[in-house]
């Protein structure tokens, strides 16, 4: 125990000597997610809305005066026809438009009850979601007030939503799961590829095998470390997209913790399986980014939604572990799910882990033969 | 030559005399159907410096893993300091230091930090550890070094270090896998220096080498060819019996390249004499 100890510490040294090692295991998750959650802004000011107004009424009037003198929305067209409504959407600057049938002010004279549209462009699914929630909430107010005023009374008028370009809205918080599962296979699997390679190429892995360490000994004395310190980069992000962006955790904090010691557990034998395969720390790198990397952003769920995916990714996609963590941090951050809801994609995690770690020990063991 | 007698009366797999540290019979190690060591029978004693020759290829590397507990043999009896490699290659590793032909110390931890760490591996106290570490850096006039980081120091320096690394756990046999590769000849002459001052204090090294003036400074040299050793002496004897004046001579003469692998010879140019 007390040689391993004295190997655990060796590793550390080697970790807080690289400058670059500490870029990557602090600097580019703080980065990212700053980058990530100040890029998706939160917040909404004067965006651009162009309006339709057919039925041009008095309520229509009060209505798009109310929507354009609150702050967070201002006015950049009156549309004549239906077909403006695509073309200065097109355009870009309008983030919205708001529209008013001809037949508004006659339903709510007749019925007390009309219906106007918000079109939003669905291809910046955040800002969409929030024009679409301010308007609808400054409609809800503008309807309070309605019924206090109107003598008949139940005056509602009803805003219909509509998202163009994105209907499902896919990739909305999404970047804080994304990003702890990209950073910790990253660390994980890059990192641990490397360091193990880097003995083999430097000589002191054969040094290390004749010693009385054991072999088991040698590779968890390698990956402990970068087991603490992913530990530690998962509490530093969920910290960080806590304080900075207010995004809370639903579900349960320690579920979350414990799915994220499994994915690392995952990520980190793929990162020896890695080594046991590459000769040089330039091949562990390459297997890493290209491997690991870019399905993980491309495949995963991390940027494009999975269900949109032609066949044969979606078969590429399923065998990437990241595809499932994913799917639990996000079922328990944002839905609050237990773990009667992501049983099945922990288990698969463990499934893989199992298989790497089984992968590793028979090439491990032709090696030493 | 006495050593060499008491071998040649020796039979079975058991140490012959307490002198003994290493002893090979019929070792054969095949993979698949190729045959990397076919069917070695050597002793090594104490306190021997002993030179294991063999182009690349031959099947040192082999033999050289499993006489350090790295690989099993597939038939035969090796016993190392006292134990049997098959089944004990764990203890085996606790007494044999080793060094390679790769640089073997951590760049960047320092001098000190890479004594401890080796110290640790091989289970000594702290108490000893310091202690030998003291000693270790006088010897080596390297006092003012012990908190540079191994990178900044020059090559010669760091294979000497390594060196005394490896035997500062005071291992019965320390091998050596061509230590002094790409150090130059004042360096290796100290290096020898210091395998001399080794052996007499009673550790046995076992060393692989291309460069044949060293081979004349060992006790016994094997040479290895195909998976055979070919030869195993004394220097002197080997140059008289082949009738050559070097070992060089020797080697050329025994160890001829087979037609698969005609680039052997270059890996032993004269120029390196």
């Amino acid at each position: 125990m007390k040689r391993f100890i004295g190997f655990v510490k060796k590793e550390f040294l080697h970790i807080f000597r690289d400058f670059r090692t500490l870029i990557i295991l602090f600097g580019i998750p703080t980065v990212q997610i700053l980058i990530f959650g100040f890029v998706v802004s939160m917040d909404l000011k004067d965006a651009n809305v162009a309006f339709l107004d057919l039925s041009n009424d008095e309520i229509t009037r009060r209505i798009s005066d109310k929507i354009c003198s609150s702050g967070f929305f201002r006015r950049t067209d009156n549309l004549r026809d239906y077909k403006d409504v695509d073309r200065v959407m097109k355009k870009g600057d309008t983030r919205a438009v708001i529209i008013f049938g001809d037949n508004f002010g006659r339903d709510l004279a007749r019925s007390g009850r009309a219906t106007m549209s918000i079109i939003a462009d669905g291809s910046e699914p955040n800002t969409a979601t929030l024009i679409t929630n301010y308007a609808t909430a400054i409609i809800t107010d503008f309807n309070r007030e309605l019924d206090r005023t109107a003598r008949i009374g139940n005056i509602l008028v009803q805003p219909e939503v509509r998202m163009f370009y994105n209907p499902g809205l896919k990739g909305h918080f999404m970047f804080v799961p994304g990003v702890i599962t990209l950073i910790l296979i990253l660390i994980c699997a890059l990192m641990t590829s490397i360091t193990i390679t880097r003995e083999k190429e430097f000589g002191t892995m054969e040094v290390l095998l004749v010693s009385p360490l054991k072999p088991s000994q040698i590779i968890l004395g390698k990956v402990m470390p970068y087991f603490l310190l992913s530990f530690i980069n998962v509490i530093l992000i969920l910290l960080l997209s806590w304080l900075v962006f207010g995004l809370p955790v639903r579900g349960s904090i320690a579920l979350l913790l414990a799915e994220s010691m499994l994915y690392i557990l995952m990520s980190l034998s793929l990162g020896i399986l890695i080594s046991t395969i590459s000769k040089t720390m330039q091949q562990a790198i390459f297997i890493s980014l290209v491997g690991l990397m870019l399905p993980t952003i491309l495949l995963s769920g991390f940027i494009f939604p999975i269900e949109n995916m032609p066949g044969i990714y979606d078969v590429v996609s399923s065998v990437l572990p990241p595809r499932y963590f994913i799917l639990i941090i996000k079922n328990i951050m944002i839905k609050g799910a237990g773990f009667s809801d992501v049983w099945r994609e922990t288990l698969i995690i463990a499934l893989m882990t199992a298989v790497f770690i089984g992968l590793s020990i028979r090439n491990f063991k032709v090696r030493l033969q | 030559m006495a050593k060499q007698t008491v071998s040649e009366t020796g039979s079975t797999g058991v140490p012959l005399t307490s002198n003994t540290v290493i002893t090979v019979r019929n070792l054969v190690k095949k993979f698949g159907n190729f045959i990397a060591n076919d069917n070695l029978n050597f002793e090594v004693f104490r306190g021997e410096i002993f030179g294991f020759l063999g182009a690349n290829g031959a099947g040192k590397t082999t033999a050289l893993r499993i006489l350090s507990g790295l690989s099993s043999p597939t038939s035969g009896k090796v016993m190392v300091a006292g134990y049997d490699a098959k089944k004990e290659p764990e203890q085996i590793k606790k007494n044999i230091g080793y060094m390679c032909q790769k640089f073997s110390l951590y760049n960047d931890l320092t001098v000190r930090e890479n004594i401890m760490l080796y110290g640790g591996i091989y289970g000594m106290s702290k108490k000893l550890i310091l202690e030998r570490t003291a000693k270790l850096l006088e010897r080596l006039q390297f006092e003012e070094y012990g908190g540079r980081l191994i990178a900044d120091l020059p090559l010669g320096l760091k294979q000497k270090l390594a060196f005394s690394v490896a035997v500062m756990h005071e291992p019965k046999i320390v091998f050596l896998d061509e230590p002094t590769g790409g150090v130059d000849p004042i360096t290796r002459r100290q290096f020898w220096e210091m395998i001399y001052e080794t052996a007499a204090r009673g550790i046995t090294v076992f060393v692989t080498t291309h460069y044949m003036d060293e081979a004349e400074y060992c006790d016994r040299i094997s040479i290895m060819n195909e998976g055979r050793i070919v030869a195993l002496d004394t220097p002197a004897n080997l140059k008289k019996q082949y009738n050559a004046d070097s070992v060089e001579e020797v080697f050329i003469k025994i160890a001829r390249p087979s037609p698969a692998d005609p680039g052997m010879l270059q890996k032993n140019p004269k120029g390196n004499n």
